[in-house]
């Protein structure tokens, strides 16, 4: 398992039309990744995520995905995701087409494709539009046992799916405490994983039943702390609940969103960079 | 009439917090909810199991998250289980009592709308989507709706259903089999509607002091039946709008805190 720089990381395995999986539920989110995957003007990708959160907005506003599979599309306690949003109502800065699950099915779909199955299944669903909408991809079943009428979910198995944890140790080991969403299923459901770590340490030190993702299943990893700001790394730094509230009027208008991911983004080289420019390092 | 000394905020929080029994595992949604189901916590309630779809168990923030992943939800957990477990271990396999729901639009049925408004393919709002709310809907023993009313958001008719109430009335619910009851109570800013016992049609059970249920029928998008018995609901007690604005300084303070990372040298 390479240690590698998130540039070398990004440009050896992110290729333009991947299916890329970027996942953290609301802690960990990966973003340093998802910023070098603009700052790299990676196009066309399928973008794979639960709740596509602030790093999806940048990365769609960007023109980097032409199709999105999500659960919950918002910016969470604050509103909309202004850009998802003018990708599918308005089509810029190019249309996204959009596959949606529950979070309950998305889950399912990673689990089974983690566990190399063609589809999942849960109980049949109630009534809703949501089995209508053009791209659903789930269907009804019939239990071979019991003739229970169930839903079956496909498998979800992303070409890469990208992690920021809390530590890696000396054998290359990786360790994420804290809310932990599906990332365990989306890495292992992902034909090839890449992690971004907040720091190396010599061992773990964990618990027995800590979700740690051995060195082996890793493809490679990136040392890069403050990597998962403005979400969160449990142990290290909060989630920056001002900057999703102020989120919401940079990405509200395009050119403001324009200017800010220029400034941010495109001009530092890396996320420390970032980091510094918005005055969170020093 | 001379100011009641809380807000219709306020009132709406209270009152979704009193629906709440002590000692209920209740799935939280962000937003109101949490404001409701912390509230509850703190006050009557202090046996109440608090969920967020996070996964984490049994959490008592000090503070209310604005995200459904807060760290303060972690590290006032009982525990903190994968999301898949949360979905299919413990809400699925019927482990919740209450689940609270928000969404842009209601029927009068209690069935819900956060996908889209206009048309699906080419939407006039791109709304957020499901999220975990049809699964909650379909599996919590109780729900409670938790929306502001307006015209805009009691709808005749959805322009999309997400997630199913009664769907059309009359028991259909019970003929998809869905275990949970569906919805128990929506709460508004003007009172509190509930379901019609034989046609599950909602219907204004309670208005606020000072709210006429001409008002509320004025702020809803279909003819609003009012119950026969229609009550005022008690007015916030100083007790509970303490807590609650306590609850809410905390949250502002907390969440203006600004960040910083130490990047090695």
């Amino acid at each position: 398992m390479p240690l590698l720089s998130l540039r070398e990381a990004i440009a050896t395995y992110v290729k333009d039309g991947a299916s890329v999986a970027l996942e953290g539920f609301t802690h960990l989110i990966p973003f340093a990744a998802g910023q070098e995957i603009i700052r790299q003007q990676r196009r066309h990708l399928h973008l794979i995520r639960m709740t596509p959160d602030l790093v999806y907005d940048q990365m769609i506003g960007m023109g980097c995905a032409s199709r999105l599979t999500f659960s919950w599309g918002g910016n969470p306690g604050v509103g909309s995701l202004h850009r998802l949003r003018d990708a599918v109502e308005r089509g810029w800065p190019q249309p996204l087409t959009l596959a949606e699950f529950t979070h309950a099915e998305m889950a399912v779909a990673y689990q089974a494709g983690a566990s190399g199955v063609s589809c999942g299944v849960m109980p049949r669903h109630a009534p809703s539009d949501l089995a209508r909408v053009p791209g659903t991809a789930v269907r009804e079943v019939q239990c071979p046992f019991t003739a229970a009428p169930l839903a079956a979910v496909p498998a979800l198995t992303p070409d890469v799916t990208i992690l920021h944890a809390q530590q890696i140790d000396a054998r290359g080991n990786v360790l994420i405490r804290g809310i932990v969403g599906a990332a365990k299923e989306a890495a292992l459901a992902a034909r090839q994983l890449l992690v971004t770590v907040e720091e190396q340490v010599e061992t773990l030190g964990s618990d027995m039943n800590a979700l740690i993702l051995p060195s082996w299943v890793v493809t490679a990893a990136s040392i890069v702390p403050g990597g998962a700001y403005p979400s969160y790394a449990h142990g290290y730094y909060p989630r920056d609940n001002a900057f999703y509230l102020a989120w919401d009027e940079i990405a509200r208008d395009r050119e403001r969103f324009s200017a800010w991911m220029e400034r941010h983004v495109l001009g530092v080289p890396d996320h420390a960079g970032l980091l510094r420019a918005l005055g969170v390092a020093a | 009439m001379s100011e009641p000394g809380y807000s219709r905020d306020e009132i709406m929080t209270v009152t979704a917090a009193r629906q709440l029994r002590n000692g209920a595992v209740c799935f939280v949604g962000i937003g109101l909810p949490s404001a409701a189901c912390n509230l509850a916590r703190l006050t009557h309630a202090p046996d109440l199991v608090l969920i967020y779809e996070s996964g984490t168990v049994g959490t008592r923030p000090v503070v209310l998250p604005l995200s459904i992943g807060d760290g303060e939800l972690a590290e006032t957990a009982t525990c903190i289980v994968p999301l898949p477990e949360i979905f299919a271990h413990y809400l699925q396999r019927g482990r919740i009592d209450v689940g609270f729901l928000g969404a842009a639009q209601l029927d009068r049925f209690g069935n819900l709308n956060s996908t889209v408004i206009g048309d699906y393919a080419h939407p006039q709002v791109r709304l957020p989507g499901a999220g975990g709310a049809p699964e909650i809907a379909t599996y919590a023993r109780e729900v409670l709706v938790v929306m502001k009313q307006t015209p805009r958001s009691f709808v005749a008719r959805l322009d999309f259903c997400t997630s199913c109430g009664y769907l059309e009335g009359r028991g259909v619910r019970r003929t998809f089999g869905p275990p949970g009851a569906g919805p128990q109570a929506v709460i508004t800013d003007f009172g509190v509607l509930r379901p019609n016992p034989d046609t599950e049609e909602l219907e204004l059970a309670s208005v606020y002091p000072g709210v006429t249920a001409d008002a509320a029928r004025a702020a809803t998008g279909w003819p609003l039946n009012v119950t026969r018995t229609l009550a005022v609901v008690p007015p916030p007690e100083p007790r509970e709008l303490e807590v609650l604005r306590d609850l809410h300084a905390r949250t502002g303070a907390a969440h203006a805190r600004p960040v910083h990372i130490k990047l090695p040298s």
